[in-house]
């Protein structure tokens, strides 16, 4: 999922306590029955179901009231979920789904073949972001049963069962979906899943509320009896609701405040590493002069401490960033890439080679950046870089703006020269990494594509190759050669590894699987704080 | 010595606050309902300005609705961003959807929001009572503090409690509203325990009539109290400047020369003749608290409309927001049409015409 909202961009997807801290406290004692958790989420969903959306908040909600074919460990490995197994066809044309079985809707009719041929065609195709690239080989789905759903593809596309679960890919019921308009249909903002929790109602500006679902098809499971997401829109004032105990859960805590609030009696964080990571990197306009020359934006790697940035605007959770495929996604990372670390004196020679010499007052050229205007963290590591280039002779100014601005400058307009701000590269290359690097994604006018307009007809054959490679020790070469050429052209400098980080108190086993607290919460339980 | 009888007829005599009776039987005579039909044919024109202002305003600034959604989601492609302009209407002409919108307005119908899935008028309708609440019970707050301090500075003017009284008021028009809620929410709440420090009510509580009621105003105090800081200082120093004003004139000498009590000589003669400009004060300040409790809201957590409004211009929500500055024209106009009134009803010398 690439750009998973852009709170989750922000410095939301911020911190990670590292790979070292994993994901939530283990559970010590048998799960509790029963309480409420609530939950603080920063913004309000557009819709409670992420069939038709990925922003944020939509996920985190409609994650527990909807299931999806497949789950994923914190290894990314597919876990049955709808699906209770599936099957490849030897030239990948073919995927195989069964169902589980007895699964019932929460309005009482039960789950179906039909429900999921729908989904996929009718809604994801047509209505999702990254449904429609992500499904676009998906030509047609036979039900032979009801419990069987055949995809049929015109090419290989081993990266969809990477994209199944809940948070990306929702099924949502055919009988509730099937006339009218889908994106004013009433259930979007009242939703009928299969998950573990029921919607029961939604007060805007205040709260969304869930309950048990006491037909889940995991007998004995969710132990949760209500879920409460409250919208908290001030990080400062959610913090302070988990120290008085009003809420149990915030997710993207600001990063200044989780040192602090981290070492409360009871209070524990989590960071995770899985899909909703993110990959905050600094991006250069390849159509401006200054940047056409790959000296400068190697002399921009060695420029800016990377390190620096993860200690002092991220404090330390994420992972210096070395590659557009980060090392969280252990399947595909490269190792042995071409190094930039921090080294002035090297940066200020490979600007003197590319023929940007110092004018007469140090400088040798001045260009303007835009961070993404989403948190603090992109402005105030700007700030940090602006610093960092002054000390090579090259002036930096920093341009504030709002989102609906940002996104028109840059990806319709094309008014700028440098960006920065993270997205998601999960949960596979050909999701989350291939749109900023394959020349056929420079469309201009939509947000989050091929921004740089990089073109490497190299770089094309590779991503396109490893789009519906199938065996995946060539697959993994094919990235490995792909990052290579990468982070020699430096199209965008990746920064840091930005991981999700939620605090929690009174409340366990929370995020125990790939998509963190965007999980469904069968197995949170509360405990004494 | 001359006395100039004739002039000093023409000259309306300062006079003690007299009561509240007779300014409603010359207002009858007076006949208030050609007034009333002239400020609400100004209002219609106004509201016209208004839906054409914001309309062009939300069209000029950059980027529009599919942007901001297609920017959450990314990894979008165009056909994605076509299909929603088309849905939404977005790839017609600016006059095209104006037309539309105040068609639509014609049949009392305010639209749908998009990036909020539902009709302007629910989302309207659901964030009224709380805005009005906060609002009125901040201003309420404001102006009673207000008379206590104005009225203590004016009479101690330039000894210790008028000091005292302006540096409280810098001070407390000087801090930042956020740092005040969040400092506020610190001491009363994490430290203290005696108030929540976010939301309207106890959810789920099952709270009902007088203990429900009791639970929200328990949930106001900490809000309202911020919100009402800035607004106290700024009455505060008002009052003061009036007060001192009036009490210079003569008929303030006359009463005291009569040996009234000079507490009552300010609290009845002069404060009543100082309230005009506070009262004006108030009515402004309405207009602009409408929206202006972002902040607030924000830090509190309070489902108000200045957070919808902030959402709403985020997410360029053409039909939300010109849905939200239509409402709050409404309370704006509302309130100064009274405030009007209310002059003649503090201030019978002022005629409403």
């Amino acid at each position: 999922m690439p750009l998973s909202r852009r709170r989750l961009l922000e410095d939301a997807a911020l911190a990670g306590l590292g790979i070292a801290l994993p994901f939530a406290p283990a559970a010590s004692a048998a799960p509790s029955r029963g309480g409420r958790l609530v939950i603080a989420i920063d913004s309000e969903p557009p819709v409670l179901t992420s069939a038709l959306t990925t922003a944020g908040p939509a996920q985190y909600i409609s994650g527990k009231i909807f299931d999806g074919l497949l789950s994923y460990d914190s290894r990314f490995t597919p876990r049955p979920q709808l699906a209770q197994s599936w099957s490849v066809s030897p030239d990948g044309l073919t995927i195989t789904f069964r169902l589980r079985p007895g699964v019932l809707w929460h309005d009482g009719k039960p789950f179906t073949s039909a429900d999921v041929a729908f989904s996929v065609l009718q809604i994801w195709k047509k209505y999702h972001s990254r449904g429609r690239s992500t499904f676009a080989n998906v030509v047609s789905v036979d039900t032979p049963d009801a419990l069987t759903a055949v995809w049929h593809l015109s090419n290989p596309a081993p990266y969809i069962l990477s994209a199944l679960g809940s948070p990306e890919s929702q099924i949502i019921p055919k009988h509730l979906y099937d006339h009218g308009d889908v994106l004013t249909n009433p259930r979007n903002i009242a939703p009928v899943g299969t998950g573990p929790f029921r919607f029961v109602e939604w007060k805007r500006g205040e709260y969304v509320a869930l309950a048990r679902n006491p037909t889940y098809w995991d007998k004995g499971k969710p132990y949760l009896d209500q879920v409460i997401l409250r919208v908290l829109p001030d990080g400062g004032g959610a913090m302070t609701a988990l120290e008085t105990g009003e809420v149990n859960l915030v997710l993207d805590p600001p990063p200044a405040d989780i040192a602090r609030v981290r070492r409360l009696p009871g209070v524990s964080a989590t960071a995770s590493t899985g899909f909703t990571a993110a990959l905050a990197a600094f991006e250069f306009n390849l159509d401006r002069p200054w940047f056409k020359d790959v000296r400068v934006r190697q002399a921009f790697a060695h420029a800016i401490d990377r390190g620096f940035l993860l200690r002092n605007i991220w404090y330390g959770y994420g992972q210096v960033a070395d590659s557009p495929i980060p090392a969280t996604l252990a399947d595909f990372h490269a190792t042995n890439l071409p190094a930039y670390p921090y080294d002035p004196a090297k940066a200020s020679q490979l600007l003197d080679a590319a023929g940007f010499k110092r004018g007469a007052n140090g400088i040798r050229f001045s260009f303007t950046h835009d961070p993404l205007p989403v948190g603090q963290a992109y402005k105030r590591s700007a700030e940090a870089i602006r610093a960092s280039l002054a000390k090579i002779g090259v002036g930096m100014e920093i341009r504030s703006q709002d989102f609906a601005t940002f996104v028109r400058r840059v990806y319709t307009a094309r008014d700028f020269d440098t960006v920065q701000y993270a997205a998601s590269a999960g949960p596979d290359p050909a999701v989350g990494t291939q749109r900023f690097y394959w020349s056929k994604n420079f469309q201009p006018g939509v947000a989050f594509s091929n921004g740089a307009h990089y073109s490497n007809p190299a770089v094309d054959r590779l991503l396109v190759a490893a789009q519906s490679e199938r065996n995946a020790l060539k697959r993994r070469a094919l990235y490995a050669r792909f990052q290579q050429i990468v982070q020699t052209d430096l199209p965008k400098i990746p920064l840091v590894s930005v991981n999700s980080v939620a605090l929690g108190k009174g409340v366990q086993n929370y995020a125990v699987d790939a998509y963190g607290v965007m999980g469904n919460f069968a197995d949170a339980f509360l405990v004494a704080a | 010595m001359t006395l100039h009888i004739g002039n000093v007829e023409k000259v309306p005599a300062e006079r003690p606050f007299t009561g509240f009776v007779r300014p409603f039987i010359r207002s009858r005579r007076r006949g208030y309902l050609g007034f009333l039909f002239r400020r609400i044919a100004q209002s219609a024109l106004l509201f016209f300005l208004t839906i054409l202002l914001t309309f062009a305003l939300i069209n000029v600034a950059p980027g529009d609705m599919v942007d901001v959604m297609a920017g959450d989601s990314g990894g979008a492609d165009p056909g994605y961003v076509q299909m929603l302009r088309g849905k939404y209407g977005l790839d017609r002409p600016l006059p095209v959807r104006l037309y539309n919108y105040v068609d639509q307005l014609a049949h009392l119908d305010l639209g749908y929001s998009f990036p909020q899935s539902a009709p302007v008028t629910d989302l309207i309708a659901d964030r009224v009572g709380p805005t009005l609440l906060l609002m009125a019970s901040s201003l309420a707050l404001s102006v009673a503090g207000a008379l206590v301090l104005g009225t203590l500075a004016a009479r101690h003017v330039h000894r210790a409690t008028d000091g005292i009284v302006s540096v409280l008021t810098l001070l407390a028009y000087a801090t930042p509203v956020f740092w005040v809620g969040l400092m506020l929410i610190l001491v009363f709440s994490v430290k203290l325990g005696w108030f929540p420090s976010s939301g309207m009510e106890t959810l789920f509580s099952g709270y009902t009539g007088w203990t429900r009621v009791k639970d929200v105003a328990w949930h106001l105090v900490l809000p309202a109290a911020t919100l009402s800081l800035f607004h106290l200082a700024l009455f505060t120093r008002l009052l003061r400047a009036s007060l001192l004003e009036v009490l210079r004139q003569d008929f303030v000498r006359t009463a005291r020369a009569k040996g009234i009590g000079e507490w009552r000589v300010l609290g009845v003669h002069a404060l009543g003749n100082a309230l005009l400009p506070l009262v004006t004060m108030v009515g402004m300040q309405i207009g602009a608290s409408l929206g202006g409790a972002v902040v607030v809201e924000s830090v509190f957590a309070w489902p108000g409309l200045g957070r919808l409004a902030f959402e709403a211009l985020g997410a360029r929500d053409t039909n939300l927001l010109v849905g939200i500055v239509l409402f709050s024209g409404l309370v704006v106009i509302t309130v100064n049409l009274l405030v009007d009134l209310l002059y003649g009803w503090l201030d019978p010398r002022i005629e409403n015409v």
